[in-house]
């Protein structure tokens, strides 16, 4: 049980951890407007000269090998739409390291998540 | 077919092939992670061996697979359609994950479970139906 929710944390927090460093990292590069592969290849290029891009991506890294650990332990059908929780915890994320603005409708669609999250955490056994 | 159709029809084959790879690239990481045994501790060396299972087995490599498929026909489908028409679609592949897993994997799930996938898929949709850009980008 304490193997599992130290995973299940390293999946949740950490990967949303990583993913907004992602989002950051790639934010502060603009929005993409070309889409030919060798603008593609120059946005690849320039985004992992961030040092906060592979931050996000070691982040990001650490939490796939959680989720293949959870997975040796626990069902599928729990894991995954267990782990659907990053969703509440990325709005957070967004709004307080990335200052977005999280509308009420957004708001609404988490904590529906959450609600749902709950509920597969109720129907485990 | 005009150009507009011919735009409708790739974004819905891709979707169609996004929602339907990464479940089944996550039932073949679970069959794979299943089949190898669970954790055993977290000492170094326990890790090691638990990884070099992991990245020794087909079926793992397989999951892995199907879910790098997944991510190019993201990226792909991405280049040209908006993020919020993408986005709610998504949500369907946890209703996918969850009849894979049950009639694949042949996992019980309790109807309070089916209730949370469901509400799960209801948020996701939610969330995809507002805008994508909430901020001025630089």
């Amino acid at each position: 049980m304490v193997t599992q929710t130290i995973l299940y944390i390293l999946i949740v927090f950490v990967g949303t951890g990583g993913e907004l460093c992602v989002s950051r990292a790639m934010k502060s590069i603009g929005e993409v407007t070309d889409f030919r592969p060798h603008a593609i290849a120059r946005v690849v290029g320039r985004a992992l000269a961030l040092p906060r891009m592979w931050m996000g991506i070691s982040l990001m890294a650490v939490a796939f090998f959680a989720l293949l650990g959870m997975l040796s332990l626990a069902k599928v059908s729990f894991v995954f739409p267990s782990t659907a929780l990053s969703y509440a915890v990325g709005a957070l994320g967004g709004k307080l390291f990335l200052g977005e603005r999280v509308t009420p409708q957004r708001w609404f669609g988490v904590l529906l998540v959450c609600v749902g999250v709950l509920l597969v955490f109720l129907g485990k056994n | 077919m005009t150009g507009s159709q011919g735009l409708h029809l790739k974004t819905v084959i891709l979707i169609f092939i996004m929602i339907s790879v990464a479940p089944l690239g996550d039932t073949f990481l679970g069959k794979g992670m299943k089949k190898i045994g669970g954790m055993s501790g977290w000492a170094p060396g326990d890790l090691f061996h638990f990884f070099f299972r992991a990245f020794t087995s087909g079926t793992v490599w397989i999951g892995i697979g199907l879910l790098l498929a997944y991510f190019v026909a993201y990226l792909l489908v991405l280049s040209w359609a908006d993020y919020s028409y993408v986005q709610p679609a998504s949500s369907a592949s946890y209703v996918l994950i969850a009849l894979l897993a049950h009639f694949v994997l042949r996992e019980t799930i309790s109807p309070l479970r089916w209730a949370g996938v469901a509400v799960i898929c209801a948020g996701v949709f939610a969330v995809g139906q507002t805008h994508p850009q909430t901020q001025e980008l630089p």
